[in-house]
C-alpha cells in the first residue's frame, strides 16, 4: 500500500541526496518525494510517498531515523490529513473549444493561468485522484504538456510537531507520544 | 576521553580561545579526542595538515596504500573499541579508501577518515585530484562531513569522533578542503561541541517489552543465546555470562561474536552458521527460544530464512532498531545498549534447570567428533586445521590477538581456534574483505604493543596488501605473519568444487617465493611442509625479537565442513565424506 511519511530534516546541504540515496540503496521505491521550508529556517520538510507493506514500513522509519540529519519521521498514511498535489496543465484549445475547457475547469475549481491563441494552461490544487479526474475529461482535447509537484501533506488539527534544530529537540520527546514498540 | 599531558596544551587551554590553522585545529581536536596514532599517507590536498603535524604529539604511521591506513585504523578500533583514524589526501587517495570504509561499515567498526579536498574554489571543476568523495562513501558511512572552512573544523572533528563512536558505531569520513586547512581562525573547543538534534544512540526498551522477554525466558524448554559482535561493542561480557549461567542457556556465536563467551566455558557451543559446527546449528534449529545478543540474523547465520528455527519464538536485542525484523522477524525486540539491556533484566530472570535439554545437545555432538580432522590418522599431509590447532596450543596462555583475512583459513581459524577472550579474533565478517588481516593486524599491534599479533592469512589475500610488510619493518612491529599456503583461492575452490562440477577456473595461484619476499623487505622468514615443523616454527617465532613470516604449505584441496550451501536450510549441511568417517572409525 502507499505509505505517506513526513520527515523533518536539517535545512543543510546534501541532505536530499542522503534520503534518496538511502531510499535506492535499500531498493525501496518512492513515488513521490517533495522537499521544502518550514516555519522554522533551520528545518526542512520532505513529504514522501512510497508503496510498502507494514514491516517495510517501519524499517524505512527506522532506516531514516538511522540518518544523522534526520529530526523527525511521522508515517501519517492513516492519520486525518490533507494531501495536495499542484499540477500545471497545458491544453491545445483553439477558439471553438475554449468554452468547453473553461467550463471543465471550473467544475474542479481550477483556474487559467495562461492563455495563447492555440492554447489554455490550467494550474490545478488537490488530492490526487482529483486531478486525475481533470486529466481524464481534459485529454480528448490534447494536452500540450503536463507537471506535478508531487504530494505535500499536513496532518489535521491544532499540533504542530515540527521540530527546531536549535532547541535541542530530541526524537525521544516526539516519540514519546505514540508507539514506539519495535515487537511485532 | 581528553589526554592533555602535554603543557603546550595546558597554556592553550588557559586561553579561551586562541587563532590557529585548519590545519593546526585538526590535530589539536585529534589530541582532545584522545587520539595517539594515526595511519596515512600524503599528497597535495592534505599537504597543509602533515606541515602543522610536526607540533602534533600524534605519532603518524606511514603506511602503503590508502586502503592498508583503513583497515589498519579497524584493526586498531577493534583490538581497543577506540576509535581509529586513517588519513589520505583527496582523489585517487580518497578512494583507495573506500574498501576500508565499508569493511568497517559492515562490521560496526569505528573510525574516523580524514581526507584532503582541492581548495574550496576548485570543487567541482574536475581539478587534480578531484573527487566527489563525500557523494562516493555516502552510503558506505555513518556519516560523512565536507568542510570548506577553517571555522568548521572544530565542530566537525568533534561530531564525527561522537558518531563514529556512540550508539551501532561505524565509519565517519571527514574531507577538508586545502583552504580549509590553510586559513586561520578563532579556535575554541568548548563552544564546538557537536550540534545534532536528530541524532540519538541512546534508545532503550519498554518495561513491557522487558517483561515479554522475561516471560518467554521463563517458560522456555530449549532456548539458545545466539552471542554476536554488539557483546564486545557493547563491552557485555560479564552480564551475557551471568544470563547463560543463571538461565541455563547454551550460547552459540557469530564468527564476529567469537571472544565475547569463553570457548571453555561448559555453557559455549561454539560458531553457528554456514561453516558453524554441526550440533550448533541443529540446535538452532530444534530449539523453543533464540535470545539475539547483539546479532543481527545475516544470511550467512540463518541459511533459508522460510527455515530457519521453525518452532523457536525470538527475543532481539539490538542497538539499531532498523535490524529490527528485518530479515528474521522477531517476538519481542529490545532496542537498546545491550550492557545496559541485560543489566536491567539479569535480577529478574529466574534460575532453571535445563539439563534435559543440554544433555540433548551433548547428544548432537556425537559424529562430529570423528568427522574432525585432528582426529584422522596422521596421513603424512599438513592440513590447515593442525597449524590452527597447534597455533592455538602455543599461544593460548598469552595475551594473543589472531587477526584473519577471509576464506578457507579465516574458517578454520573460527572452528580450531579457541577464544576466550574479548578481542582476540579480528577478521573481516559483514564485507568479507580479502586483504584486511596483514593491515588490521598492525593496527592491532600499534593499538595494544604489549599483545602477541598474528595475522593469519590466506596465499591469496596476503598479495592484495603485501606492500604492508614494509609498514611492519619502518615502524619496527613485532607482528608475526602466518601464511596458509594452498597454492589457491581456497573457499572459491571449494565453492567450484561443490557447485560448479570442479570447474577450477582462476583459483590456482602461482605464487612468490614468500619467504624470500619477507627477508627482501627485512622480516625473518620459514618455510613450513610437514606437521611435526609447525610447533617449532611457532616457537622459533615467538623467541624472535622482530617480525616472522611463517609460510605454511598446506593441503592443497581440503575443504571446509560442515557447510551450508547458499539457500539451503540451517540444518542441511555438507559434512566431510563419510569414507574418511569411516576409516576414522577402523582406527
Amino acid at each position: 500500500m502507499l505509505n505517506t511519511f513526513v520527515v523533518y530534516v536539517e535545512n543543510k546541504p546534501g541532505v536530499l541526496t542522503r534520503v534518496a540515496s538511502l531510499f535506492r540503496r535499500r531498493a525501496f521505491n518512492i513515488d513521490s518525494l517533495t522537499v521544502g521550508r518550514t516555519e522554522k529556517p533551520e528545518v526542512s520538510r520532505m513529504t514522501i510517498t512510497v508503496d510498502a507493506d507494514y514491516d517495510q514500513a517501519r524499517r524505512i522509519e527506522a532506516n531514516l531515523y538511522k540518518l544523522v540529519n534526520v529530526l523527525l519521521v511521522e508515517n501519517i498514511t492513516n492519520e486525518a490529513s490533507i494531501v495536495r498535489d499542484l499540477a500545471m496543465i497545458k491544453i491545445a484549445a483553439k477558439h471553438e473549444e475554449r468554452s468547453h475547457v473553461l467550463e471543465l475547469a471550473s467544475v474542479f475549481r481550477a483556474r487559467v493561468v495562461d492563455v495563447s491563441p492555440e492554447s489554455l494552461t490550467i494550474e490545478i490544487t488537490g488530492a490526487e485522484d482529483k486531478i486525475d479526474g481533470l486529466l481524464e475529461v481534459l485529454r480528448p482535447y490534447g494536452v500540450l504538456e503536463m507537471v506535478r509537484t508531487g504530494i505535500v501533506a499536513m496532518r489535521r488539527g491544532s499540533k504542530s510537531s515540527t521540530p527546531t534544530a536549535s532547541n535541542g529537540f530530541t526524537k525521544a520527546a516526539a516519540a514519546g507520544e505514540e508507539d514506539v514498540s519495535y515487537s511485532v | 576521553m581528553i589526554t592533555c599531558g602535554a603543557s603546550e596544551l595546558a597554556i592553550r587551554k588557559r586561553e579561551k580561545s586562541m587563532k590557529m590553522t585548519g590545519a593546526q585545529i585538526l590535530w589539536e581536536c585529534l589530541e582532545r579526542e584522545g587520539v595517539k596514532h594515526v595511519f596515512g599517507y600524503p599528497g597535495g590536498a592534505i599537504l597543509p595538515a602533515y606541515d602543522a603535524l610536526k607540533h602534533s604529539s600524534i605519532h603518524h604511521i606511514l603506511v602503503r596504500h590508502e586502503q592498508g591506513a583503513t583497515h589498519m585504523a579497524d584493526g586498531y578500533a577493534r583490538a581497543t573499541g577506540g576509535v581509529g583514524v586513517a588519513v589520505a589526501t583527496s582523489g585517487p587517495g580518497a578512494t583507495n579508501m573506500v574498501t576500508g570504509i565499508a569493511t568497517a561499515m559492515l562490521d560496526s567498526s569505528p573510525i574516523v577518515c580524514i581526507t584532503g579536498q582541492v581548495g574550496s574554489k576548485l570543487i567541482g571543476s574536475d581539478a587534480s585530484q578531484e573527487t566527489d568523495i563525500t557523494g562516493v562513501t555516502l552510503p558506505i558511512t555513518k556519516h560523512n562531513y565536507l568542510v570548506t572552512h577553517a571555522e568548521e573544523v572544530a565542530g566537525t572533528v568533534r561530531e564525527a569522533f561522537y558518531v563514529a563512536r556512540s550508539g551501532r558505531p561505524g565509519p565517519v569520513l571527514v574531507d577538508i578542503t586545502k583552504d580549509a586547512q590553510q586559513l586561520s581562525c578563532e579556535f575554541d573547543w568548548d563552544a564546538a561541541k557537536p550540534q545534532l538534534p536528530g541524532y540519538r544512540p541512546d534508545l532503550s526498551p519498554a518495561p513491557a517489552e522487558y517483561a515479554q522477554a522475561l516471560e518467554l525466558i521463563r517458560s522456555s524448554k530449549r532456548p539458545v543465546i545466539l552471542a554476536g559482535h554488539g557483546i564486545l561493542v557493547s563491552g557485555a561480557e560479564r552480564e551475557v555470562r551471568d544470563l547463560a549461567e543463571r538461565a541455563g542457556i547454551p550460547v552459540a556465536l557469530t564468527l564476529l561474536g567469537l571472544g565475547a563467551f569463553p570457548a571453555s566455558h561448559p555453557l559455549n557451543l561454539g560458531m553457528m552458521g554456514m561453516h558453524g559446527e554441526a550440533w550448533v546449528n541443529h540446535t538452532i534449529q530444534d530449539a523453543d527460544l533464540l535470545i539475539a545478543l547483539g546479532m543481527r540474523f545475516d544470511d550467512r547465520v540463518t541459511g533459508n530464512l522460510k527455515t530457519y528455527a521453525p518452532t523457536a519464538k525470538k527475543i532481539h536485542v539490538e542497538i539499531d532498531p532498523a535490524e529490527i525484523n528485518k530479515n528474521v522477524k522477531v517476538d519481542v525486540a529490545l532496542v537498546g545498549d545491550l550492557r545496559e539491556v541485560l543489566h536491567e533484566m539479569l535480577p529478574k530472570v529466574e534460575t532453571v534447570d535445563r539439563a534435559e535439554w543440554l544433555d540433548y545437545i551433548d547428544r548432537l555432538k556425537g559424529d562430529s567428533a570423528v568427522r574432525d580432522i585432528q582426529n584422522l590418522p596422521d596421513s603424512g599431509h599438513l592440513y590447515a586445521a593442525h597449524v590452527i590447532n597447534d597455533l592455538w596450543r602455543e599461544t593460548r596462555e598469552g595475551n594473543t590477538v589472531v587477526v584473519t583475512d577471509v576464506g578457507q583459513h579465516q574458517m578454520w581459524e573460527a572452528q580450531y581456534y579457541k577464544h576466550e577472550q574479548p578481542r582476540s579474533l579480528i577478521t573481516s565478517g559483514g564485507l568479507g574483505t580479502m586483504g584486511f588481516a596483514l593491515p588490521a593486524a598492525i593496527g592491532a599491534k600499534v593499538a595494544r604493543p604489549e599483545a602477541e599479533v598474528w595475522a593469519v592469512v590466506g596465499d591469496g589475500g596476503f598479495q592484495m596488501t603485501m606492500s604492508e610488510m614494509a609498514t611492519i619493518v619502518q615502524e619496527n612491529l613485532k607482528v608475526h605473519i602466518a601464511i596458509i599456503n594452498n597454492g589457491y583461492l581456497g573457499m572459491v575452490r571449494q565453492w567450484q568444487e561443490f557447485f560448479y562440477e570442479r570447474n577450477y577456473q582462476a583459483t590456482p595461484l602461482l605464487n612468490p617465493d614468500f619467504a624470500k619476499l619477507a627477508e627482501a623487505y627485512g622480516i625473518r622468514s620459514m618455510n613450513v611442509k610437514e606437521r611435526s615443523e609447525v610447533v617449532p616454527a611457532v616457537q622459533a617465532a615467538r623467541q624472535h625479537d622482530g617480525p616472522v613470516l611463517i609460510n605454511f604449505q598446506v593441503e592443497q584441496e581440503d575443504t571446509v565442513y560442515p557447510m551450508v550451501a547458499a539457500g539451503a536450510a540451517l540444518h542441511e549441511m555438507i559434512r566431510r565424506p563419510s569414507a574418511i568417517v569411516e576409516t576414522a572409525n577402523d582406527e
